[in-house]
């Protein structure tokens, strides 16, 4: 039997994650904490932090602590037409830290649906991120934004990848100041330029957003992509979240790696995005496999900052006893206590940082 | 409640005008006190002093929802933040300066005194350049004239001071002023509050043009 009180909220949020992912079909995958270095030496752009930690293993091969798990997940996964696999993890990661440079071990949940992707997968995908999100708290946003918009209006300005690139970073940023001087020094036509820094202010929810983007008028691919992007949002449209999903082109992943659908998650009072996904099927071609994948990862670690720990107690009773008490007295009183559902300390002394709401001494009692 | 970080100093104290013509005044913030925080519950603003290169920190860790602070700090720093307005104000810009006299001899490492290690290593990296970083923490234009560095990578604002000490700026990496930047996460909850003001600023920043 499980007592909830003793569940940190983390781990409350990682058993009903479970029970949802296992709903769907998605089986646990398990693996090892280490992983080959070389598997992330070839894939360096796709983890979020550059540094990895290695050690040798007794044959002298280098290894590393696994900073990721999907493209643990990719190299193993069957790679068959007609397969589609859907696994969920659990895992923690190993990370160097921004600012700091400190290495942080995080904690991770999500899954990856790789095969033969359709839409009703992508939309399955968006949903269980929206649900994960909902199980968190009630005030949370999940975002979409499709990177097909973005390459299409970025290669229309037949710039180079040097532009392209600060452009990138300007709209992560939602930056259009310095978009327009970025067109100017690389003389982009005004009317184009125009486009990109509205490109910036467009977000929120899905009908205005998709009414802009279709007056736009770029080209074939252009549109494509917003089609795709619209029929997700269609089928959101029709579930209990839709209220909070909204389209953000501001979520820019590494276009070598991703390409289509991607989405990030917020929860309020977290202040910092909990939730990454998006499909990947350009780096499952980089590990020469044919098929598509989408999925997302969610930082559980960060859930320590919104709940405050609202135990005013750290225990219910504490027992006070000595040598005069026999051990069988004390574990009789403790039981006592606990089978009236308390939580007790038996101690010889009051410790000094001990939160206690009642205090049973038992000193000198002895029968 | 939306939480701003000004810088302390003078920009800062020209930037919280520019809040309060835009609607956001909080008049106790003029009192000369040792207060650290003021507030204006009607505006639903409240404010806080931090050092400027302090900052993007407050706003990236969600301490402050929103911010202003030099292009400078947002180049070295590189916080995960949104930046949404150029305030056009506290001009300057980031530049290479050495000696009048100096030869730059493409054959040796360059010996770089900066405050600012990762905008000057972008710079010379998108060149090709080897260098060697010497990390100070003020009076950078004394490195090259004591001869402990070639040149300097700092914030040119009039020029002034390089003048009077012999240097010169030989290159402009990037223009500075002051930006307007949000919390990710705050303006996904806060969106209007915080369009609100930035339209407000917005419209100052044009006025003063």
């Amino acid at each position: 039997m499980i007592d909830e009180r003793y569940l940190k909220n983390e781990e409350r949020v990682i058993y009903a994650l479970r029970s949802l992912y296992g709903r769907y079909g998605y089986l646990p995958f398990n693996m090892s904490k280490f992983e080959e270095y070389e598997l992330y030496v070839k894939n360096k752009e796709f983890l979020v932090s550059d540094s990895v930690i290695t050690f040798n293993d007794t044959n002298g091969k280098l290894l590393a602590l696994k900073p990721d798990v999907t493209l643990s997940i990719i190299k193993n996964c069957q790679d068959e037409k007609g397969v589609k696999q859907k696994l969920y993890y659990n895992e923690n990661v190993y990370r160097v830290s921004g600012s700091t440079r400190q290495f942080k071990e995080l904690m991770q949940t999500g899954l990856e649906c790789i095969g033969d992707i359709d839409l009703y997968d992508t939309f399955e995908v968006v949903s269980l991120a929206c649900a994960s999100l909902a199980e968190i708290s009630n005030s949370y946003v999940l975002e979409l934004s499709h990177l097909g918009i973005l390459s299409s209006l970025l290669d229309n300005t037949d710039k180079n990848e040097e532009f392209q690139g600060a452009v990138m970073e300007c709209i992560k940023q939602k930056n259009s100041h310095e978009i327009k001087s970025l067109c100017e020094k690389y003389g982009v036509s005004e009317d184009k330029a125009a486009r990109l820094c509205n490109f910036v202010s467009i977000y929120g929810k899905a009908d205005d957003v998709l009414e802009k983007l279709y007056s736009y008028n770029v080209d074939d691919s252009f549109t494509n992509a917003v089609n795709e992007l619209k029929s997700i949002m269609d089928l959101l449209d029709g579930t209990d979240y839709k209220n909070n999903v909204r389209i953000d082109f501001s979520i820019v992943n590494d276009m070598n790696y991703y390409n289509g659908i991607v989405f990030n998650g917020f929860i309020e009072g977290i202040c910092e995005t909990i939730l990454f996904g998006g499909r990947y099927d350009k780096m499952l071609k980089k590990m020469n496999k044919s098929s598509s994948g989408i999925g997302f990862a969610l930082y559980l670690d960060l859930l320590e900052g919104i709940y405050k720990d609202f135990t005013e107690y750290d225990v219910d009773t504490l027992i006070l006893y000595d040598e005069a008490v026999s051990i069988a007295q004390l574990d009789s009183c403790v039981k006592e206590y606990l089978q009236n559902g308390k939580r007790v300390s038996a101690q010889k002394s009051v410790p000094t940082k001990l939160r206690y709401k009642e205090i049973v001494d038992i000193r000198g009692e002895a029968k | 409640m939306i939480n701003v970080a000004l810088p302390k100093g003078r920009l800062g104290e020209k930037v919280y005008k520019m809040f309060a013509e835009a609607g956001y005044e909080c008049p106790s913030i003029l009192e000369n006190n040792r207060k650290l925080i003021f507030e204006n519950r009607e505006k639903n603003v409240r404010y806080f002093w931090v050092k400027p290169s302090d900052v993007s920190i407050y706003v990236e860790r969600g301490a402050a929802d929103i911010g202003v602070c030099g292009k400078d700090i947002l180049l070295e720093y590189e916080p995960d933040i949104y930046e949404i307005l150029d305030l056009n104000m506290g001009k300057c810009r980031m530049a290479v300066a050495s000696k009048k006299d100096f030869y730059d001899n493409t054959e040796k490492t360059l010996r770089v005194a900066t405050k600012f290690a990762n905008i000057a290593k972008k710079h010379y990296a998108s060149k090709c350049r080897n260098i060697d970083i010497i990390k100070l923490n003020g009076s950078i234009e004394l490195a090259p004239i004591l001869d402990l560095s070639d040149v300097i990578v700092d914030i040119v604002e009039t020029g002034t001071t390089l003048k009077e000490n012999d240097l010169e700026v030989i290159e402009t990496i990037v223009p500075i002023s002051a930006r307007l930047i949000v919390n990710k996460s705050s303006f996904k909850f806060k969106t209007e509050e915080i369009e609100k003001i930035a339209q407000g600023l917005k419209e100052q920043v044009e006025l003063n043009d």
